[in-house]
């Protein structure tokens, strides 16, 4: 975990370096641009690497009645039986985190019955999955706006309501506090629960500090650290029309919030993160339940050898035939094995 | 087999601990399992493996220092991981999007049970994931240790062994993974990877050379396969008084009916195979019993894809030989699993010669079933029991308050949920159900699945069955619930010593057990007696239990 | 090698189209141009730097309503020593008189949305009064 925080502070610090240094063309613009490519060069790296291997059974994972007999009624998304359900199945699992909605939480109390198990519904890890996720994304698409002239009115109707409650000015994005204290409870979680303590490697610590070091910086952008955004916008334009500039003027602050970005994207085709992709390619959610009606087919599936019915009844014969069974082949004295 | 601990001490002492020590990063490497009896099971024979082809057999001990492993095993389990990565995109995924938020901690019986962190399913994933991001990832071979990697080493691979072998891929933690990370394939690979190396349990690979040789896991041969079935028909008619013959290998039936061989020999099971027998003789079924498939369950399923494939061929292979139009699969849970996921991949296309299971009493086509042509008997009976084609008396179960254990395997990889319970509402009246998170695709193994009903393990089998028997007894002590119904032979061998540690006083059943104590067949005489031959109540004291569900017009013969 | 492309490279192409937004968005639009602000005639100077003025418009502009509204203190010190009347209308508005043209010209391209315009009205006539050193507060 440690290791994990000096690894941000360590980037935080070298972007004031650079900063210091006068790398401003580095940080505004070949930073961002290497980042970008990292991040979609390796996430497509990843996924054409998962798919070099085929999913050779139908694994897929039922949560709730199969399509058998027809009164049964069946639970399409639970047990999708075709593209149809196994869409639905997915997009509930990506919108909403369905699994986790199921989440409970096991417990060995002293009952009157004696020592037992009880389960308590537990929806604490999908509230604070589903906050962060989808501040996350609100965040992204505003983003947008340094990215796009004009300003489409999606993105402005999006700000309208990401800062509806108008709190300050400029008014707040409710989506930067959300996102914050999301990632806060879920590191707390983290630490105060033994179990996920227990488990939890480096790895799982640094997209956390790394994520509320992107989130911290930009709200310190935004609020204090006193940025000259139209020259930002110059500077993000001048970027996705490949005539990259540095307006003078950008603050340290500006370069710290991208170097944690850039970070982020340059980590993630190498870090758990890959779940993005992962959660659409797992056999176990995306197979239909039907194996029984179509044929899977294994691409590695090799000749079947197994012990013949003839083997078998070469080693058996005399027994069967005394036991009265059918055979193939009927003893006798030369026809014996 | 050492003395169990008492239910409440063995509860008292399945919460978990958390090395303060290790509590970070991987800490838990730090730990190593220790071998002892009751915390294993015995290694499988080198004759065996040897047998079956497997690779690398030898002798060694689980408690030895060292384990004989062949020269350059760590090349071989690197290869063969190597191997399973390129074959398998399951355990590509499986092994990168974790993100350990947790989810599946406190779901796995193993770990409610024993409190062992490593039984955490995320964590027994890692014992795995640890040595791929050395091997396998450029990030992983860069940060070692503090990237969450680690090399292969002797104590690794003990490691494997002792966890992989607690777990009984049952799925459980996998529907409440927000990825579907499933440890039951993580655990399948890492026990191919360990029989690579020559190590493999007794109890798995003594099945399936078994199964292999005699068509069943306890190597019955045909001839006393015939004895056995013969001799549970004389008790059906010492019940019933009606005589039947099944018939055996023989060419030309419609039906090939499969069962798992642990139904025809041990009780309870024994049972519920005289139900099955009770029932198509009732409803006039064209079928035959194979001395040569007489196995549907598949202990290759807990050792590795290409045994469970050897093992898994010969149902198609007798269909077509005797010209069977459709196989009836009987109640066994890794059987639906291997027949509703593997068969028709790795054994299929069904003989041209099958053809699309229908019930020829109701006329119903199992559309669902309809490329690989088995039925799965719960599907079949609820089918009866819908249109009404079963004259059932349910007041023969009235001295039963039932509950239905879910097997995994029918739960979650096959959806087979409502079926049995459908059943078993037309054939007893008391029917309740346990803790919903204890039930339907939610359900708790019975502890001892996947190869682990062996008896060296009794304690480790009552800790990791604790949820189950946690439910049973509440369930016990609320609802007055003294029978516990499953469809999965395995179950039937293992639930009975849970029973009576967890529940004692509760009862294990077949469904069709259930189906059979209740069926009014035509012909039958006045049932005195259950298929176990114990006095049905009101029976002795005059009442007469099927009263009034009796047809008019038959006659109590006894 | 690769399998199940029916589904791998549309989800591929999805993803790759969507890193690629931005800049296809871009792809035929002019370079930009920031906005080009329409600066008063005959005044050289603002209160503060232009600089500063870039960054910190709104934070004077804050700094200034609180001290109006919470203490009733109307004068702004410039960092040069002038004295300002600390007033939206009366003082900014009298030189960048024209609301859409100044303010709204960077507020568009960057999509930031002031509340000045709920309560303040761009005057018609701009009177600001410019105190000199040492000047009294009309």
């Amino acid at each position: 975990m440690a290791a994990a925080f000096l690894f941000v502070l360590g980037t935080g610090v070298l972007s004031l370096a650079l900063y210091a240094l006068g790398m401003t063309f580095f940080l505004g613009v070949v930073l961002p641009y290497a980042a970008v490519l990292v991040f979609a060069v390796g996430c497509i790296r990843r996924i054409v690497c998962w798919a070099a291997s085929p999913v050779p059974f139908p694994i897929a994972l039922t949560g709730g009645q199969q399509k058998s007999l027809p009164w049964i009624r069946q639970a399409e998304f639970e047990a999708p039986s075709s593209g149809l359900h196994i869409a639905g199945r997915l997009f509930l699992d990506i919108v909403l985190f369905r699994p986790l909605l199921r989440n409970s939480r096991a417990e060995t109390l002293d009952t009157p019955e004696g020592m037992r198990l009880v389960y308590w519904p537990s929806r604490w890890l999908w509230l604070f999955a589903i906050l962060f996720h989808y501040a996350l994304l609100v965040i992204l698409i505003r983003h947008l706006r340094f990215f796009i002239e004009p300003v489409p009115a999606c993105i402005r109707a999006l700000e309208f309501f990401d800062t509806l409650m108008r709190i300050g000015s400029p008014a707040a994005f409710l989506s930067g506090p959300i996102v914050v204290a999301a990632l806060f409870l879920l590191l707390l979680r983290r630490l105060y629960d033994p179990k996920l303590r227990y488990i939890s490697l480096a790895g799982d610590y640094f997209p956390l500090f790394l994520l509320l070091a992107v989130a911290l910086s930009g709200i310190f952008l935004r609020y204090w650290g006193r940025t000259d955004i139209a020259s930002v916008k110059a500077l993000t334009m001048g970027l996705v029309t490949f005539s990259p500039a540095v307006p003078a003027g950008i603050g340290a602050a500006f370069y710290l919030h991208t170097t944690f970005v850039a970070a982020l994207l340059i980590c993630f085709p190498f870090s758990k993160l890959m779940h993005a992709a992962g959660v659409l390619l797992s056999p176990t959610r995306n197979t239909a339940a039907n194996s029984r009606e179509f044929r899977h087919t294994n691409p590695w599936n090799g000749p079947t050898r197994y012990r013949t019915y003839a083997e078998y009844e070469d080693e058996f014969r005399g027994a069967m035939a005394e036991a009265g069974l059918p055979l193939e082949k009927e003893p006798g004295p030369a026809g014996a094995e | 087999m050492a003395k169990l601990p008492a239910p409440t001490e063995l509860a008292a002492t399945s919460k978990a601990i958390f090395p303060r020590a290790n509590s970070n990063g991987t800490g838990w490497m730090n730990t190593k399992p220790v071998f002892k009896p009751g915390s294993y099971c015995y290694p499988a024979k080198a004759e065996t493996l040897r047998t079956l082809g497997m690779p690398n057999p030898h002798d060694w001990s689980p408690e030895a220092e060292d384990w004989n492993l062949p020269d350059g095993w760590e090349r071989i389990i690197h290869d063969a991981f190597a191997d399973r990565l390129k074959k398998y995109r399951s355990l590509k995924l499986f092994m990168e999007t974790c993100v350990r938020c947790g989810a599946c901690a406190d779901k796995c019986h193993f770990f409610l049970g024993t409190g062992d962190p490593k039984n955490m399913p995320v964590l027994r994933a890692e014992l795995l994931r640890s040595v791929y991001r050395k091997d396998f990832t450029a990030v992983g071979r860069l940060l070692g240790k503090a990237g969450g990697g680690r090399s292969l080493d002797p104590d690794v691979v003990k490691e494997w062994f002792y966890y992989f072998y607690q777990c009984t891929e049952c799925r459980r933690c996998a529907l409440f993974c927000p990825f579907g990370i499933d440890t039951a394939e993580i655990t399948m690979i890492a026990r191919e990877l360990l029989l690579e190396v020559g190590l493999g349990t007794n109890w798995i690979m003594d099945p399936v050379y078994n199964c292999n040789r005699t068509g069943n896991h306890l190597g019955i041969q045909p001839q006393a396969f015939k004895e056995i079935v013969e001799m549970l028909c004389e008790d059906v008619e010492t019940v019933t008084g009606i005589a039947i013959n099944p018939p055996f290998n023989e060419k030309g039936h419609e039906v090939l009916f499969i069962a798992p061989s642990g139904d025809v020999f041990a009780e309870p099971g024994i049972y519920t195979f005289m139900g099955y027998l009770m029932l198509f003789h009732e409803i006039g079924l064209d079928y035959t019993l194979s001395t040569y498939a007489s196995e549907g369950g598949n202990f290759g399923l807990f050792s590795s894809a290409a045994l469970l494939k050897k093992l898994n061929a010969k149902m198609y292979a007798e269909a077509e030989r005797l010209g069977s139009g459709w196989i009836l699969g009987g109640e066994c849970g890794h059987m639906a699993r291997v027949i509703n996921q593997y068969m028709n991949t790795m054994n299929g296309p069904a003989p041209k010669t099958m053809v699309t299971p229908v019930n020829p009493v109701t006329g119903t086509r199992f559309e669902n079933a309809s490329s690989t042509k088995v039925v799965h008997i719960a599907e079949f009976t609820a089918d009866l029991v819908r249109h009404g084609k079963l004259n059932l008396a349910p007041s023969r179960n009235d001295h039963l308050t039932v509950t239905f254990h879910d097997s995994c395997n029918p739960a979650r990889a096959m959806g087979l949920l409502e079926e049995p319970r459908e059943i078993l509402r037309a054939v007893c009246n008391n029917f309740v159900e346990m803790p919903e998170n204890t039930i339907r695709e939610r359900t708790f193994c019975c502890g001892a699945g996947s190869g682990l009903n062996t008896d060296e393990i009794m304690e480790l089998r009552m800790r990791s069955g604790m949820p189950r028997g946690n439910a049973l007894r509440h369930v016990q002590l609320t609802r007055g619930v003294n029978m516990l119904s499953c469809i999965c032979a395995l179950d039937r061998a293992t639930l009975p010593p849970l029973a009576d540690y967890w529940a004692p006083g509760v009862g294990v059943c077949g469904l069709h057990e259930l189906v059979a104590n209740a069926l009014v067949m035509k012909g039958e005489g006045r049932r005195v007696m259950d298929l176990r031959q114990e006095d049905l109540p009101g029976v002795n004291d005059g009442g007469d239990p099927d009263r009034c569900s009796r047809p008019e017009g038959t006659e109590a013969e006894a | 090698m690769m399998y199940n492309k029916r589904y791998i490279i549309p989800g591929i192409l999805v993803f790759a189209l969507a890193c690629s937004f931005p800049f296809l968005l871009n792809a035929t639009s002019e370079p930009y141009t920031r906005p080009a602000l329409k600066l008063p005639p005959g005044e050289r100077a603002c209160i503060e730097p232009t600089s500063l003025m870039r960054t910190d418009h709104m934070r004077i502009l804050n700094e200034w309503r609180d001290a109006a509204v919470r203490d009733g203190k109307r004068v702004y010190v410039a960092s040069d020593g002038k004295v300002w009347e600390a007033s939206l209308q009366n003082t900014c508005m009298r030189c960048h008189a024209n609301r859409e043209q100044f303010c709204g010209a960077c507020h568009n391209a960057v999509s930031a949305r002031p509340d000045c315009w709920s309560c303040h009205i761009a005057p018609e006539t701009p009177g600001a009064v410019r105190i000199s050193g040492g000047g009294k507060l009309p």
